[in-house]
């Protein structure tokens, strides 16, 4: 039993990197390195404005000021930051019309993805803005969205016809002294994908972002601004792969959602970035600042993320709830094999009255991997009312992962009520044997549990997601079950 | 040179200043720690807010005051601890009492309760019973993040030492009075090794008070080694002024099958940061750490917990309770650590605390790291109110909203107190936190000697 059930484990944690292929496209690269020039070099290669290279420049001199992070349970090897391509575009690019002019090779990697670009698929419903390295390729569906009033472009595109909107919500939820990655993001971001839903539009469909690193040795550095005015609604997800390469790529994204009052946001994401081989050498590190703030009353954000990707993650989607009555969500899977280690979560800041918020994170880790969940929730003074529930779930297959909790609970009001529970567990040997006296193979019965467990995660994504979430979720664990 | 840099600087010189004379009236044993316990505290220093551990408790307004640093308690102070009485009613125990970290002179003798059991002054242990001093001292003060703790190790003046030796159940518990009395700002670091053989039983109860009403800061460690089989409680109850500060650092080792339970009970001070470290080495042990807090006006209490797992098999329960009142700020941050291979650990840590004010502030960090899978671990933290269901169900029955909250409070605080063996003890505190809770307590009422001088 012990070792067939290790070899099942085996089978199952061996799960191949599907996406790992490498396509040929010609690319337009800048030098190695970074400094001040290579800020100018991006800035007008993409014929920025003065105000925004102004901003790159502020960000990357307060950059040179700060330090790597080094708080989060991870073992970060050092980065050379100078040894990283900062800007890579895929060539024969004169922002293409229709599908037909955009390069063949590129249509193909994206259906090798499975993401549905061309616009004969409409049937999937999706509008899609595909940034390759660092450049938006495409964004599909873009009339029938502008026939709402809903702009979604690549963010290059929106800083040249729409630079009021950027320049008004850039940098406003994120701000380039946030943190380390966020001021490298914001001297050297790239592209990225811009959303504006108007006043009381309902987005009528889901937006969607694929990202996909392929050049070596480059650093994928998107930056995404989402922004919801009164009362409109907008559901949007992203998904990331890369290919499999022998060293580590860096991304380091940052996304900020801007919730006026009574809009509510959903963001989901599939982050399936590479996550290095059986052992351990490659993949991405994946240092990334989501925040979104739900500024009027009565708005709503809410992050979903599955996280089976990357070498290592260090990422906390958070809400600022300044509006009276908003409400911010956090769904996360968490999934850690091999040598992947993450350090994850999410932070709450209580600010408006009654504002309520609700975090589910479910961690699973197996191998030899570290999968730890770090949250914030924070009640200022004045958040009256302020509800909190957490519940952060650990399971553990294979006796040499760890799994860990760092809650951090901050309460300033005597108002407020704060739970938080958390649970470490593996799967039961008593649970596996009911499935196999049912005739459930072991494999089978780890699926079935682990998917259990998920669920609760999972049934929060939107459905195209949901399918792909669950698939990928039985690939990272292929053989981790002990 | 940032306050940072300075107070090191001034804790170095403190230490070039004063080493002979602390040294002088030290054991040779404890002095040859000395040295290279400084060189840790010269690395890591006093923890500053960077420091995940102290993330919520500042220390730089507590160390960058000026204290003075060495002062031999002098007759009076020694005759008052002789004279000490503890005033909780039907307390049965051996009495030791400290004044400033110094253990009152007992002719170099350590003085033995039932049989075989020896308790006195640890610099004299040292000496007399040297080969268990050596065999203990040191060892489980152990932390590359803490540099207090090297500090204490570097400066310790006294501190009590109890040796129960294989076999013996000690009925009685020990009581070690902490006092403080000076008429100067002072800083007190004092150390106690305690040492629970195999199949021996021993309680322990550590009050610490403030006598006169000026600064005080105290670094206290106390390392327990409780030996297989072994069963040890610790209780520790805290009723000082507002301008003292208490800083307390419990090491206990336990080995296989060994029963350790700590319980804090912080009744007033101005700063108290307790940190508890259980340390399960051998395989069946079962540790637990439970604190009551209720703190009103400007104070902050901040509980630190860490369970460590090393081997498979042990068990650890934590349980922390507070009520804050007014501005006060609480803080807990408990950890559960499994190492691998210390399969089958059955862990687990619940932290509940009521706001009564807008004011107050909790600041709650329950933490597991496993690294082990056949593990059973959970933690939970609740920040809140009393349950407005219990309340209106007691005043449907016809109690007033006063009382029910109070019911209700006493109730919630009284899941700690129960954790108190000493029944004598346990209904005193009983009593003093319903009378905390019902706001009738000011520290003289609450304190547990018959306070001689000035009643204020």
């Amino acid at each position: 039993m012990e070792k067939s059930n290790d070899k099942i484990l085996d089978e199952v944690t061996s799960g191949e990197y599907k996406y790992g292929f490498y396509t040929d496209i010609e690319s337009d690269q800048i030098p190695r390195g970074l400094s001040e020039d290579t800020v100018r070099m991006i800035s007008s290669l993409k014929e920025e404005p003065e105000w925004l290279l102004e901003f790159r420049l502020n960000a990357f001199r307060h950059w040179q000021t700060m330090k790597m992070p080094s708080w989060a349970n991870l073992k970060i090897p050092d980065i050379d930051f100078q040894d990283i391509i900062y800007y890579s575009a895929p060539k024969k690019r004169s922002s293409p019309e229709s599908l037909d002019e955009v390069d063949p090779e590129l249509i193909k990697t994206f259906d090798k993805l499975g993401i549905p670009l061309s616009e004969q698929k409409l049937l999937a419903g999706v509008a899609v803005d595909a940034v390759i390295d660092s450049v938006s390729v495409t964004t599909t569906f873009k009339e029938t969205l502008a026939e709402h009033g809903i702009i979604f472009c690549s963010f290059s595109e929106a800083v040249k016809e729409y630079p009021e909107l950027v320049r008004r919500h850039l940098g406003s939820v994120v701000p380039y002294t946030d943190n380390f990655y966020a001021a490298l993001n914001s001297a050297v971001f790239s592209d990225g994908s811009f959303c504006y839903v108007p006043k009381g539009v309902r987005c009528p469909m889901e937006l969607s972002t694929y990202f996909r690193i392929n050049a070596a040795n480059t650093g994928q550095f998107e930056r995404t601004l989402l922004v919801a005015d009164e009362e409109s609604y907008v559901s949007y997800l992203e998904g990331c792969t890369a290919p499999a390469r022998d060293e580590n790529q860096l991304h380091a994204a940052v996304v900020e959602i801007v919730a006026e009052k009574s809009a509510e946001v959903k963001y989901s994401t599939v982050q399936n970035w590479y996550p290095g081989d059986r052992d351990g050498s490659g993949g991405v590190y994946n240092f990334v600042t989501k925040r979104g703030i739900c500024k009027g009353d009565n708005s709503k954000i809410s992050w979903t993320q599955v996280e089976t990707g990357s070498a290592i993650t260090w990422k906390y989607p958070s809400c600022i709830l300044r509006g009276d009555n908003s409400i911010g969500e956090f769904y996360s899977v968490a999934v850690t094999n091999n040598h992947q280690q993450a350090d994850t979560g999410t932070k709450m800041i209580h600010i408006g009255k009654n504002s309520r918020s609700t975090i589910i994170s479910k961690g699973i880790s197996a191998g030899l991997s570290q999968n730890s969940y770090r949250g914030l929730v924070k009640v200022l003074k004045n958040a009256t009312g302020a509800r909190n529930f957490s519940q952060c779930d650990s399971l553990l297959l294979g006796e040499r992962c760890g799994a860990h909790t760092f809650p951090y609970l901050e309460v300033d009001n005597q108002s407020a009520i704060i739970e938080h529970e958390a649970t470490t567990s593996r799967i039961g040997e008593d649970q596996i044997f009911y499935c196999n006296q049912r005739g459930i193979s072991t494999e089978d019965a780890v699926g079935l549990i682990v998917n259990g467990y998920a669920r609760e995660v999972i049934n929060k994504l939107p459905m195209e997601f949901a399918v792909e979430a669950q698939k990928l979720l039985q690939i990272s664990l292929e053989g981790s079950v002990g | 040179m940032d306050s940072e840099t300075k107070i090191d600087e001034r804790y170095a010189e403190l230490f070039r200043s004063r080493i002979e004379q602390i040294s002088a009236g030290s054991a040779p044993f404890i002095n040859s720690l000395r040295e290279e316990a400084f060189g840790r505290f010269r690395e890591l220093g006093v923890p500053d807010r960077k420091s995940e551990a102290y993330r919520y408790t500042n220390l730089e307004p507590l160390f960058s005051h000026h204290y003075h640093d060495y002062i031999i308690p002098d007759a009076g102070d020694l005759n008052y601890a002789r004279n000490f009485e503890c005033e909780v009613e039907d307390l049965d125990v051996h009495n030791l009492v400290l004044v400033n970290g110094f253990y009152p002179p007992n002719g170099g003798a350590l003085k033995t309760i039932d049989p075989g059991v020896s308790l006195g002054s640890l610099t004299e242990a040292a000496v007399s019973q040297s080969e268990v001093v050596e065999r203990h001292y040191g060892r489980y003060a152990a932390s590359d993040e803490d540099g207090l703790i090297h500090l204490n190790t570097a400066l310790a003046t006294d501190g009590v030492f109890i040796n129960v030796p294989e076999g013996v159940r000690s009925e009685k518990p020990v009581q070690i009075v902490n006092l403080v009395r000076s008429e100067k700002d002072i800083f007190v670091q004092h150390r106690n090794l305690v040492v629970v053989g195999e199949d021996a039983e021993a309680t322990i109860i550590i009050c610490d008070h403030t006598v006169s009403p000026n600064n005080y800061l105290t670094n206290a460690v106390t390392e327990v080694y409780v030996g297989a089989n072994a069963r040890f409680t610790l209780i520790r109850v805290q009723n000082e002024h507002n301008k003292a500060a208490k800083l307390t650092h419990t090491f206990i080792h336990q080995e296989r099958g060994s029963y350790a339970s700590s319980v804090n009970i912080t009744l007033h001070g101005g700063v108290v940061r307790n940190s508890t470290y259980h340390h399960l080495g051998g395989e069946g042990a079962h540790a637990n750490a439970a604190g009551l807090y209720l703190t009103d006006r400007t104070q902050h209490v901040d509980n630190f917990v860490s369970v460590n797992h090393a081997v498979a098999d042990c068990t650890s329960n934590q349980l922390f309770k507070g009520v804050l009142d007014d501005v006060a700020t609480g803080t807990f941050n408990g950890r559960i650590v499994v190492r691998p291979d210390a399969q089958r650990t059955r862990a687990y840590q619940s932290n509940n605390t009521i706001l009564l004010t807008d004011d107050a502030r909790m600041d709650t960090r329950p933490q597991l790291e496993i690294f082990a899978d056949d593990v059973k671990c959970s933690h939970g933290a609740t920040v809140g109110q009393i349950d407005d269901n219990a309340l209106f169900y007691l005043m449907s029955r016809g109690i007033n909203r006063r009382e029910a909250r109070l019911m209700l409070m006493f109730g919630f605080a009284h899941e700690v107190v129960q954790e108190i063996p000493v029944e004598a003890l346990q209904r005193r505190i009983d009593t003093l936190v319903m009378q905390r809770l019902r706001g009738e307590l000011t520290r003289c009422a609450s304190c547990m000697m018959r306070c001689r001088e000035s009643v204020q």
